[in-house]
Formats: C-alpha cells, structure tokens, sequence
C-alpha cells in the first residue's frame, strides 16, 4: 500500500491567526451596564378613578425637571449634587422633623420593630428635559436609597448591603423602601 | 576529555515553532467562546450618559435594545438630525415598539419571558418627550423590567 504524503502543517498558525485576528476584532468585551428601573403597571383601562386615600404632603418629595434642566426639589432650587443628601435626610428624617415624612412602626424579621419612613419620591420632568439630566437624577435618588441601604445594614450586620444573604436583604429592602415614582412628563411653556 | 565539553557549533539553536499553532489556537478557542458579535450596526449616534449606580446586565440573550439618537451623518439626508428610534437594523417608530417586544418575547423560552429585560441606550441630549413615549409603550406591552444603559462615571466621589 502507498503511503498517503503527510499535509504540510506549517500553514496551520498562519490561519490559525486569520482566524484569531477576526475573532479579536469582532469582539466587544464591554459589558454592558446600566441602571436597572421597574415601571409601574398600567392601570386597568376601565378603572374608575382609584380610590387610594391621597398621600400627606409631608411624605412626598417632590422633584421637578424643566425643560431648561433646572432642578427643583420640595419648591426650591437645588444642585445636583446637593440632591443625593436632601433624599437621604427626607427618607431618614433624623429628627423627627414636622415636615419630614411620619414613621410607621413595623415588625420586620431578623431586625425587629423598625421605624418605616412612609415617604414618597416623585420625579416629574418636562418633554424638553434632556435624558441625561434626567438620568443623573434618577442616579442620584437610587444612589440615596443605596448608601442608606448600605449604612443600614453596616449599622445591623457590621456588612455592606452586597455582602449580606437574601433574607437580610429582604429585610433591608423593607426597612429602607425604594419608592421613586414618577408623574406623567407635562409639557411646561410652549416650545415642544 | 572532559564529559562537559560542548560539542559542536557554539550557535543557539533556533526555538522550535512546532506548538506555536497550539497557542494560538488557545487563544482563538478563548476568543471564540467570549465573543459576542455585535449583531446590529448603529443607524444612530448614541452617547451614553454617565451614572454610578449600574448594574450590570448578566444574560445578554434576554436583552432587548432599543436605540434613540440623532441619525448618523449619512442618513441625515433622509432622517434629519433629530433623534430617531432604532430597532434591530432599521429606524423606526414609537407605535413599532409593541411589536418589536412582542417579537423578541416570540423568539424566546417561554420560561425566560418573564426575566426578559429592555435597555435603553438612549443618547444624552435626547429629549424626554420621545424617552416618555417609548416608556408608555413599554408599559403598555408590559415590558416593565428596563436598563437605562450608562457608562460608569470615572470620577467616584
């Protein structure tokens, strides 16, 4: 029987790296991330008006984007920047302030009775507020709620909210509530 | 005489090639398993703002993107400059969105549907009229689990 010549394998890295250089440039390793929201559920079309009892002005911060992105929080105006704290104080309400949001007493597991902020974030912009302000408030409000989860549970658990079980976020996620909603976008002034 | 005395040329001898193939084939197999090949090309300029609180979104296969943006330079011709919708390779319209949820929903598990996530990649002059009617869409296809795409601001306070 004839031997079959052997293939020459010398060409065999060359395509190999034809190959490689493809699959290095077609790759796009950036994972991508952002921030993660929940909308609302859409009202059931036939709904009469909802009879939920309205919510004290006390428990509700409001925060209001212009067309202009002017910023304006509980009727006055503020700074980015400033807004991380402002939230924080309206959701702790360290000192029982008379115009803070009230506290309901609520019985949580592995923590105890717990003073529950019953405050409400509410976020309303305008149709010619650019997205990304809009966005770096959104950042900002689930930054307050994050730091005041994590303070929290460093405070209860000598841990970061990350490090903690799921039971023990559960119960963090319950003592400090996320409660961000949003109004329909109005259109303010003429321009659309 | 002695037993150590070289032999031969004093030449270094050439490094062999022969597993040269196989490292690179170990790293084309581990470039093969990581990619993911973008699958739509970019009909609009997108910029990402920045935000520090991002997480990241884990399984890539149940991703829907939408994109909203100006149109790239050479469709401003036909679309204008102002900031249009994408969806898959084509521009589109907000009434487009249910469909496109739908569709995406269609070509998934069943069981995956519910953990099924939207990210916006939404340009960061756009105005929050046309965010605003996407989001109502989203809402009313129930496509409520959604990602504002950023990119990590590098200035951490």
């Amino acid at each position: 029987m004839r031997k079959t010549p052997e293939i020459p394998s010398a060409s065999m890295a060359d395509i190999a790296f034809m190959l490689l250089i493809f699959f290095i440039t077609a790759t796009s390793m950036d994972v991508d991330s952002g921030l993660e929201r929940v909308l609302p559920q859409m009202p059931p079309e036939n709904q009469e008006q909802d009879d939920t009892p309205p919510i004290k002005e006390r428990n509700v911060f409001s925060v209001l984007l212009d067309a202009n992105n002017r910023l304006m929080v509980e009727g006055e105006l503020l700074r980015v920047e400033d807004l991380r704290e402002k939230a924080k104080e309206f959701m702790m309400n360290p000192n029982n302030s008379e115009h803070l949001p009230e506290t309901k007493p609520t019985e949580i597991p592995l923590l105890g009775n717990i003073d529950v902020t019953k405050g409400v974030i509410s976020l309303r912009n305008d149709h010619g507020t650019q997205y990304g302000m809009y966005l770096s408030v959104q950042n900002e409000l689930v930054a307050a709620v994050n730091e005041l989860r994590n303070e929290f549970s460093t405070q209860k658990f000598g841990k970061k909210y990350e490090d903690l079980t799921s039971e023990q976020k559960e119960a963090i996620r319950e003592a400090i509530p996320s409660r961000i909603s949003e109004a329909e976008p109005k259109t303010i002034g003429g321009k659309k | 005489m002695s037993k150590f005395r070289k032999s031969g040329s004093k030449e270094t001898p050439a490094i062999s090639t022969a597993s040269l193939p196989d490292i690179v084939f170990m790293l084309l197999f581990f470039f093969m398993v990581t990619t993911t090949i973008r699958d739509v090309s970019l009909l609009v300029k997108v910029k990402m703002p920045t935000a520090t609180e991002l997480t990241k979104l884990e399984k890539k296969s149940l991703v829907s993107y939408i994109y909203v943006g100006p149109p790239q330079k050479q469709f401003v011709k036909i679309y204008g400059t102002e900031p249009r919708i994408q969806l898959n390779d084509q521009f589109a319209k907000v009434s487009d969105i249910p469909d496109y949820i739908l569709a995406e929903r269609a070509s998934r598990e069943e069981a995956e549907i519910p953990f099924m996530v939207t990210s916006l990649k939404v340009d960061e002059f756009t105005k929050m009229q046309i965010v605003g009617e996407i989001k109502m869409e989203l809402r009313k296809a129930a496509a409520l689990h959604i990602n504002y795409s950023s990119r990590k601001a590098e200035t951490v306070k």
